[in-house]
């Protein structure tokens, strides 16, 4: 079916999700937000008069409506929610029944990220050279491109408009293969406390387990492709989000670092099978401003 | 709740600012960031003019998305602060009075902060379409090849920001 799709329709697709990506967030954040919120008040008014928390539990009441304020400006402006719209990361899932030409697939990808980045203001964030000129390629292209075999029928390319702030914080274990599940939850949690009020909290934490450790930096990726709040279908790896999440919140970080009751807007592990000798355990954190988008070709007709 | 900031800062209201005091500024700020910091730094280093008078300056660490057609600025959110952290204290030293950013600092800075009797105000991460709202003008003042990079001055109303580490040093980041 690949030799069907029309490219300039599949990159128009893929601009308008960008787009639409870069100024709405998932429902399940804002409800997961507004929680953040009830929860962070309910005990605000519990503290004493003189209780030091009063001031940390205001300002972060200040964040998560300031938040929801920009929300609404972006929809009602039409502008980016953030100026960091990020690199853009796509993870195309190539089905059993699909023949993909790349070369030609990511310069439809390229063409529908340019797109976007003139139509929907985003910002250029991409240099062409890491370390010497650093010079804005003034495009925001190229893009981070991950090419995944996939079981499901039909083509899915998924994006995230990932944002430095929260990239930057990304971390990497390397655990003992003995250290189980507590190993892994304080090998996390000492990761986020590390990124502190950097990452821009609230904040969702992507874990990836196991492979390589390049494999498991990947899988903590694609962990933060999950829709958020939506558990592990293993129940061992989703009471293992769990723990990591009760760990997380305890670590008081709150939205904008200000200190606060809660933190996580959500844990996501994925795990792989890894070597006799090690435990690879790599945490990817997302800000509050989590924007992913999906385009689904053949297979099934959602978007 | 919020208190009224005409800028620039004037020692007095400096020293009267606490963390986590709520402020709206109104004025103008100078814009920098990662480049920026490091090619002032550079020129202070060879003692070389600065394309700016940093004496009683603001700046905010930001680099804007593209402008929509209606408004002066598009999505302009504050970038982490800490990347600046190696170049801060020069640029105190050099007159600079406040910082806008957002997440915690180092102690080198918190330092510098109490030497100098500055201030460190944190805006609202991820909120670039609100602050966008808030910008009334803006012009590059240098480094025009750093492109949303560069060194620029913007004229903000109603701008808000919390006092994140005031004039005595004490922070709100524990």
């Amino acid at each position: 079916m690949m030799g069907e799709y029309d490219p300039a329709q599949l990159a128009r697709q893929i601009a308008d999700a960008l787009i639409d990506a870069s100024r709405h967030l998932e429902s399940s954040l804002i409800t997961r937000m507004k929680h953040m919120a009830d929860v962070t008040e309910r005990e605000l008014l519990s503290l004493t008069t003189g209780d030091a928390r009063r001031n940390r539990y205001e300002a972060s009441l200040e964040v998560l409506r300031m938040i929801m304020e920009n929300l609404g400006t972006a929809d009602h402006r039409e502008i980016p929610m953030c100026q960091d719209t990020g690199m853009v990361v796509a993870f195309v899932a190539v089905g059993p029944d699909i023949q993909v030409d790349m070369a030609r697939l990511s310069k439809t990808i390229d063409q529908g990220i340019s797109m976007a980045a003139r139509e929907g203001c985003f910002r250029n964030s991409v240099v062409a050279d890491p370390v010497f000129e650093r010079h804005n390629t003034g495009t925001n292209l190229p893009p981070v491109i991950h090419w995944l075999p996939s079981d499901e029928p039909g083509l899915t390319i998924r994006f995230m408009l990932k944002g430095f702030g929260s990239e930057n914080c990304t971390a990497l274990a390397m655990l003992n293969p003995t250290a189980g599940s507590d190993g892994v939850v304080v090998a996390v949690t000492d990761m986020v406390r590390k990124a502190g009020g950097k990452p821009c909290p609230p904040i969702v934490v992507g874990v990836g387990i196991g492979g390589t450790a390049e494999r498991a930096l990947l899988l903590s990726k694609m962990a933060l492709l999950r829709p958020t709040g939506e558990a592990h279908p293993d129940p061992r790896y989703a009471a293992l989000e769990q723990e990591i999440e009760r760990a997380v919140q305890a670590l008081g970080i709150g939205p904008g670092g200000f200190g606060g009751p809660l933190t996580a807007l959500g844990v996501a592990v994925e795990h792989e099978q890894t070597h006799i000798a090690g435990l690879p355990v790599a945490v990817s954190i997302s800000c509050w401003a989590d924007r992913k988008a999906a385009v689904v070709l053949g297979g099934c007709d959602e978007t | 709740m919020k208190r009224e900031i005409t800028l620039p800062f004037d020692r007095r209201t400096i020293e009267s600012l606490g963390a986590y005091d709520r402020l709206s500024l109104n004025g103008s700020l100078l814009v920098g960031r990662d480049q920026v910091h490091q090619r002032l730094c550079q020129l202070l280093g060879e003692g070389k003019p600065l394309p700016a008078d940093l004496r009683g300056e603001t700046i905010y660490y930001m680099g804007p998305a593209a402008a929509p057609a209606q408004l002066v600025m598009g999505s302009c959110g504050p970038t982490t602060s800490a990347r600046m952290d190696p170049f801060t204290p020069s640029l105190l030293e050099a007159g600079l009075v406040a910082m806008i950013g957002k997440g915690p600092r180092g102690d080198t800075v918190i330092n510098s902060i109490k030497l100098h009797g500055a201030l460190y105000l944190v805006a609202f991460g991820g909120c670039g379409a609100l602050y966008a709202t808030r910008v009334t003008g803006s012009e590059t003042v240098a480094f025009e090849d750093l492109g949303p990079e560069a060194l620029m001055r913007i004229h903000v109303r109603d701008f808000p920001v919390i006092v994140g580490i005031d004039s005595r040093g004490n922070s709100v980041f524990g």
